[in-house]
């Protein structure tokens, strides 16, 4: 794999990291919540290496 | 917000379904692999690796098939899934692979150029994942491809694809399509890896015709059509008028860009002494304006909007209530390549290229395209690959 290739993934597990940090802090906005879960959708994929 | 722990617990449960319903498809998909059953004219199966060791243990590695014929004489490459969601080419290499014999010179055969795109999909634009033929011995499966590499295996995409070796500016998403990426190079991007092993291909088999078959919109002007660089005009000519007049459908000849890079039918023929064609095949699945994306529009090219647009003079070629079905996309390739060979072989009589057991036209239209196709289930398993 490129190195330039394994900055990317690991870009991709901190922006998930952050999503999932976001979910278990939010309180307040159940549709907040849900946009958090869906923008991971994608992100778990690449890391998982799906899609 | 009330209870956050239970809407929280319900969206997790949510989220897990939709990974694991949508993730599994996804993954099955890429993993899927077709059984080709090579025919009695294949006499040796490489990887495109060979040519190009910076594939090796790649998804871009692919295999190549020879068809080697007795006498000595001419070499020709033949090239499908170049775009992976174009199966008509696809289907006739795979055709040739599982039927012809050739008799002089040598078929070098590449099903799936782009492996990686053969593995990737857009559910975005609601591709179907598989499709199927019917055979005289039940359906057989195909994975549908995308156009493009996927980015599993080339991540990231630059903000602009800069052509290797002319430096033109492409759109970023080309750097991802080996039809953009010839004559490549083998230090560069995985999609210019391809391209260059396709390209030591040529170079090192010394072949004489490299044949890259496709499919195009009926609404994009480059469609029915054989695209040929100055060198490949005339005999490309000879071929859409034989095809014309002996076999009663239309192929009309479209000169090679030379200000645009990257593509197969320029490339090949600057950087090799190689005569390159590309042939187009109106795909209606690929419009834009048509109704879902479904196997059937894929294997019938039938829609209600495309046809509303040919009444009003939008397309580029005819089309009526029968649609653009698979039979006659396939049946065209087959003949326009039969006939390339035919008119270089004439051309060039001591590397002349004969190959017999290849349909043409007529009879897959007549017959449809799985009759050709053969059980893998009952044939010898050394002769079944999986592609």
């Amino acid at each position: 794999m490129p190195f330039i290739m394994i900055l990317y993934y690991l870009i991709t597990a901190f922006l998930a990291f952050l999503l999932a940090w976001n979910f278990f802090r939010e309180k307040k906005k159940a549709e907040d919540l849900a946009l958090y879960l869906l923008v991971l959708i994608p992100l778990v994929l690449r890391l998982l290496r799906i899609k | 917000m009330k209870r956050p722990a239970i809407v929280k617990a319900v969206l997790i449960v949510v989220f897990f379904f939709f990974l694991i319903e949508g993730g599994l498809r996804l993954y099955r998909h890429r993993q899927f692999d077709i059984p080709v059953v090579a025919g009695p004219g294949v006499t040796r199966v490489g990887r495109l690796s060979d040519f190009g060791p910076g594939l090796k243990g790649t998804k871009a590695d692919t295999l190549v098939y020879f068809l080697e014929g007795p006498e000595p004489g001419g070499k020709a490459v033949l090239l499908s899934s170049t775009h992976a969601n174009e199966p008509e080419g696809l289907l006739a290499t795979l055709l040739m692979i599982e039927n012809a014999v050739v008799e002089r010179g040598t078929l070098i055969i590449i099903p799936q150029f782009n492996h990686s795109g053969s593995r990737n999909t857009r559910p975005g634009d609601g591709y179907p994942l598989y499709f199927r033929i019917s055979t005289e011995w039940g359906l057989k499966k195909f994975r549908m491809g995308n156009r493009d590499a996927s980015p599993l295996d080339q991540w990231p995409d630059p903000d602009v694809y800069i052509h290797y070796p002319d430096r033109q500016l492409l759109s970023y998403i080309d750097v991802r399509n080996v039809n953009r990426t010839w004559p490549g190079r083998p230090g560069g991007p995985l999609m210019e890896k391809v391209t260059f092993a396709a390209m030591e291909i040529m170079r090192r088999e010394k072949v004489d015709i490299a044949i890259d078959i496709h499919g195009a919109e009926t609404m994009f002007p480059v469609t029915n059509c054989i695209v040929a660089p100055e060198k490949s005009n005339r005999i490309a000519t000879m071929a859409a008028l034989t095809v014309k007049a002996r076999e009663g459908f239309d192929s009309h000849v479209e000169p090679s860009p030379s200000g645009f890079r990257g593509l197969s039918h320029r490339e090949i023929g600057d950087y090799s002494d190689t005569l390159p064609f590309l042939l187009e095949a109106p795909i209606p699945f690929l419009d834009q304006p048509t109704g879902p994306k479904t196997e059937k529009l894929l294997l019938d090219g039938k829609d209600p909007f495309l046809l509303s647009l040919a009444q009003k003079k939008k397309l580029f070629v005819s089309y009526d209530e029968s649609g653009w079905p698979l039979e006659k996309r396939v049946g065209q390739h087959c003949s326009l390549t039969l006939e390339i060979l035919n008119q270089y072989s004439k051309k060039n009589p001591d590397r002349s290229i004969r190959a017999r057991e290849i349909p043409r036209y007529a009879e897959i239209v007549q017959n449809g395209v799985g009759h050709y196709f053969h059980d893998p289930s009952l044939a010898q398993k050394d002769k079944v690959f999986l592609n």
